[in-house]
């Protein structure tokens, strides 16, 4: 193909994702004076962060002035069970609550506190109410409050637009490559900065509360262009998925609903997370229902109810209550929030939770008790970044927001994503434009073998007749990974998932398409799938590895959190032959002053 | 139990197209866009459909079935008999890119056009005051979707392609309305609700109210509001007699 041909344009900065983090690194590189573009799968306003319910985690003390950013740093660290990048911690507790703010004077109007200061609500593993909140539709605030901004500053946007591969001159970041979706023709940027900004992995999973949009691809495009990933082992099975009918399996019900008093059940009618309480949380977790329900009203005196455990403690919980045999009728838990809590108090609290179960499975939450069961929900793995800059290994290409890693160690709190998003959203977007700045006269050049390598990738599902329907391979990919590389791993499972994803990558190189270009989900689909599989890979790799128990990752073989493995990351590049490579690296050490928050008093 | 449900699917691009006839087998609990998925997997791989939540939490596949404007991941199979056919055709006030899937940047432009939020200064400690009764109004238009499927019902747009320059749509109506009630914002946008936006178009049939799927009241909280307002503004003595000498309130207006 040659360049006249190609529509092509030139910016400072390309922000690959239109999320809460590529909006706000949008923003802030506008800000900084850069000329930014914005390129998005979907339409604007209906990425994944539109989906996100309970609330942005920020210590800004609304509710309990005691808290401040130590505690939440702390909060943050202990949830991630001390494998995160300490520094990531640290700046998202101290910067958070400024861009809680900041969205406010972009016109986002969160829940009230009778003084009329912004709202905040109890979560998992935060030790004081943290997560300012709209109902439970945060999200959709957040989203529309960062586009209507976007909007305003007259930010360049491409929507269902979707980049392919990453451009490169020699060893800097030169652009990138992709295709329109409504007509299929190609479309180049050219740019010494990129920000990826792509979300997460979960659609390699069968259930899971991720749309078709989290198949992984700024995590594959970083490895191609050299970046390096960290943590993919850890992937959070959210405790709290929808069970039933099958059709709404996978589908997330917000941990709100245990945050506002909700409680877990099994078939007994028993409170077993009573049960489950571990060694590293009980101090702080209440041992008796009775103290359990006197937290929601005196903080100070009782500890929390061990329903609000982090996610990665109730997840595996539920599961073995439900492989115990004392599961609900459709191999779920009983949530219930109904026998706790008023109708009235319910509908204001959770109006989207009562919606969905309504409408879609027939249940009125405020009567009786829902159906739920973990769900693939969050990948705390990511693209290696330097964490005041967000910059990745490749000059010129940042990443931020859930396609970045380290922030959340082994597990993520909730509330602590949204909060990511725009700390480091914004933090990426200002050095991406300064780093094209300050490159301003050493102008980059586009490669042309480079780009018709990715024209000819791209058409390749069209060149041949009677091969594998991409649906198929899909929906095989993630029965793989459900089975083989789920909330319980063991070392037999992990190695035959990767014999199976070896043979799905060889079947991914004989997909076929029918149909045309223009607007072609099926080859939309087949261009996603490589990301799939590389992401897949990635994750049993590092699983196969981690010989020990920690977080989001659950080794049934090696049951115990190993203080050996305390201390190191994991990280994959693609070596010279495009073959995926491990490594091992020692955890960044955390300053003295920080290290003193966690010794016990 | 299972059953073989007989769809027609609307088919084409901006050219033209047709219905198609499918059957399909469907499960007990599933919605219309599964019964779509089902289909694109086994029988038709390149039919486009938007989709992204399957949750109705982001407005993506907005479509009319049977002639109604609503979601399809919202929409039952358990609200049809077994024996019914399910016609499902893109919206049709947005031209066509193919299949089920419509061009709906007239929205995104009439977003453009709309002048941002301008707050107040934050008090001394940084942060703003707003008490919830001030708020709620604003937060139940706030969770529009943008699935547009008001803009798709309502006729002033319809059927009339001429009116789009002149003419915002409900969606956006709902923007005025909130940030007119906004308790910090410094713009008054009540002359350009009717002159740039056309409220005045609007004669008040309710059509967007009915098809909301997040059951915001368009016509009755934010529309006959905002019309009130803009007269009210016409007929305010002092901006009538010309004076710039003192608003009936002081904000700017745009
Ligand atoms: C149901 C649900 C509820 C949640 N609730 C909460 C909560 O209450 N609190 C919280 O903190 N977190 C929550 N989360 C997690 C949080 O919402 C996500 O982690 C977060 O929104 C991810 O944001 P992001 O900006 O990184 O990516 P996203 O919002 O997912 O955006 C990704 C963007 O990248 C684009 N993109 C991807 N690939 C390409 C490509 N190849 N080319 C071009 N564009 C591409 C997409 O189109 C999209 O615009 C929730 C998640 C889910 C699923
Ligand atoms: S009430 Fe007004 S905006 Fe709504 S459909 Fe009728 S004419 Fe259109
Ligand atoms: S107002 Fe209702 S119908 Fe209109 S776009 Fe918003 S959610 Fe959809
Ligand atoms: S897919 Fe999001 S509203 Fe239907």
């Amino acid at each position: 193909m040659s360049t006249s041909e190609l529509e092509t344009h030139a910016y400072d900065v390309v922000v690959i994702g239109a999320g809460g983090a590529g909006l706000r690194a949008a923003i802030a590189s506008h800000e900084s004076g850069a000329r930014t573009a914005i390129v998005c799968k979907s339409l604007l306003g209906k990425a994944h962060t539109v989906m996100a319910e309970g609330g942005i985690a920020a210590a800004m003390g609304n509710v309990w002035p005691d808290d401040n950013w130590r505690v939440h740093f702390r909060d943050t660290m202990r949830g991630g069970k001390m494998l995160n990048h300490w520094r990531m911690a640290q700046l998202h507790a101290q910067e958070a609550p400024d861009r809680v703010l900041e969205l406010e004077e972009w016109g986002a109007l969160f829940d009230r506190t009778k003084d009329g200061l912004i709202s905040q609500r109890d979560f998992g593993g935060h030790r004081y109410a943290r997560l300012a909140h709209v109902g439970d539709r945060t999200g959709l605030e957040m989203i529309r409050t960062l586009q209507q901004r976007a909007v305003a500053l007259g930010i360049d946007v491409f929507m269902e637009c979707t980049v392919t591969k990453l451009l490169k001159d020699v060893d800097r970041i030169a652009g990138a490559f992709g295709y329109w979706r409504d007509s299929g023709r190609f479309v180049m940027f050219e740019a010494p900065a990129v920000v990826l900004a792509t979300g997460g992995i979960g659609k390699s999973y069968r259930v899971t509360s991720n749309s078709w949009e989290y198949t992984g691809d700024g995590h594959a495009l970083a490895l191609d262009a050299g970046a390096s990933l960290v943590n993919m082992e850890f992937v959070q099975f959210h405790p709290t998925g929808m069970v039933w009918p099958p059709s709404v399996r996978g589908i997330l019900v917000t941990e709100s609903v245990r945050g506002d008093g909700g409680v877990l059940r099994n078939s007994e009618g028993k409170r077993f997370m009573f049960d489950y309480i571990p060694e590293f949380f009980k101090g702080e977790t209440a041992d008796s229902e009775a103290e359990a329900d006197r937290w929601y009203e005196d903080k100070k005196n009782n500890r929390r109810p061990p329903e609000l455990l982090p996610r990665d403690e109730v997840a595996r919980a539920i599961n073995s209550e439900i492989k115990a045999g004392r599961g609900s009728p459709h191999d779920g838990i009983f949530l219930d929030i109904a026998s706790r809590r008023d109708a009235a108090f319910i509908q204001r609290r959770l109006p989207s939770m009562y919606h969905q179960f309504k409408e879609l499975a027939d249940v009125d939450i405020t009567a009786e008790a829902m159906e739920i069961g973990p769900t693939c929900h969050y990948v705390m793995g990511g693209v290696e970044v330097d964490p005041d800059t967000g910059v990745s290994v490749v000059p010129g290409l940042y990443a931020a927001g859930e396609v970045a890693g380290g922030m959340h160690g082994s597990n993520r709190l909730g509330g602590n994503s949204l909060s990511d998003l725009l700390v480091f959203g914004r933090r990426a977007g200002l050095h991406a434009g300064y780093f094209a700045y300050r490159h301003r006269r050493r102008p980059v050049r586009v490669h042309q073998q480079q780009v018709n390598a990715a024209a000819e990738a791209a058409v390749a599902p069209f060149a041949q007749d009677g091969g594998e329907n991409p649906y198929t391979l899909q929906r095989e990919l993630q029965e793989v990974m459900q089975e083989l590389v789920g909330i319980i791993r063991t070392e037999d499972e992990l190695t035959e998932s990767l014999r199976k994803l070896a043979d799905l990558r060889r079947r991914a190189g004989e997909l076929s398409v029918e149909g045309h270009r223009q607007y072609n989900p099926g080859w939309h689909l087949a261009l996603d799938l490589p990301n799939m599989l590389t992401v897949s890979e990635c994750i049993a790799m590092a699983a196969l590895e981690r010989t020990e128990s920690r977080g989001g990752h659950t080794r049934e073989d090696f049951p115990g959190t190993d203080e050996s493995w305390g201390g190191i990351n994991l990280i994959l590049t693609n070596d010279a032959g495009g073959e995926l490579s491990l490594q091992r690296q020692d955890l960044p050490r955390m300053p003295d002053e920080l290290h003193e928050l966690f010794e016990v008093k | 139990m299972g059953y073989p449900l007989s769809m027609r699917l609307w088919r084409g691009d901006r050219d033209g197209g047709a219905l198609q006839d499918f059957t399909v087998e469907v499960e007990e609990g599933e919605v219309v866009l599964d019964a779509i998925h089902r289909v694109q997997a086994t029988q038709a791989g390149d039919l486009a459909v938007r989709w992204n939540c399957k949750a109705g939490k982001c407005g993506s596949c907005s479509a009319e079935i049977n002639g109604r404007s609503r979601l399809m991941c919202m929409t039952r199979l358990s609200d049809f008999g077994h024996e019914d056919v399910i016609t499902v055709t893109p919206l049709r006030a947005f031209p066509v890119v193919r299949d089920l899937v419509t061009d709906v940047s007239y929205n995104y432009v009439k977003a453009r056009e709309l002048p941002a939020f301008a707050p107040t200064p934050p008090d001394a400690d940084g942060k703003r005051r707003m008490m919830q009764q001030d708020v709620e109004r604003g937060q139940e238009f706030r969770k529009c979707i943008e699935c547009f499927l008001c803009q798709n019902t309502c006729h002033v747009i319809r059927d009339h392609e001429e009116n789009k320059p002149a003419f915002a749509g409900p969606r956006f109506f709902l923007r005025y309305a909130e940030l007119d009630m906004h308790p910090l914002d410094t713009h008054d946008r009540r002359e350009l609700a009717q002159s740039a936006a056309g409220i005045g178009l609007c004669n008040i049939t309710k059509c967007c109210t009915e098809v909301c799927p997040e059951n915001i009241k368009i016509t009755d909280n934010a529309i006959i509001p905002m019309k009130e307002r803009v007269v009210d503004r016409k007929y305010d003595p002092l901006v009538w007699l010309g004076t710039k000498i003192r608003r009936r309130d002081d904000r700017t207006e745009l």
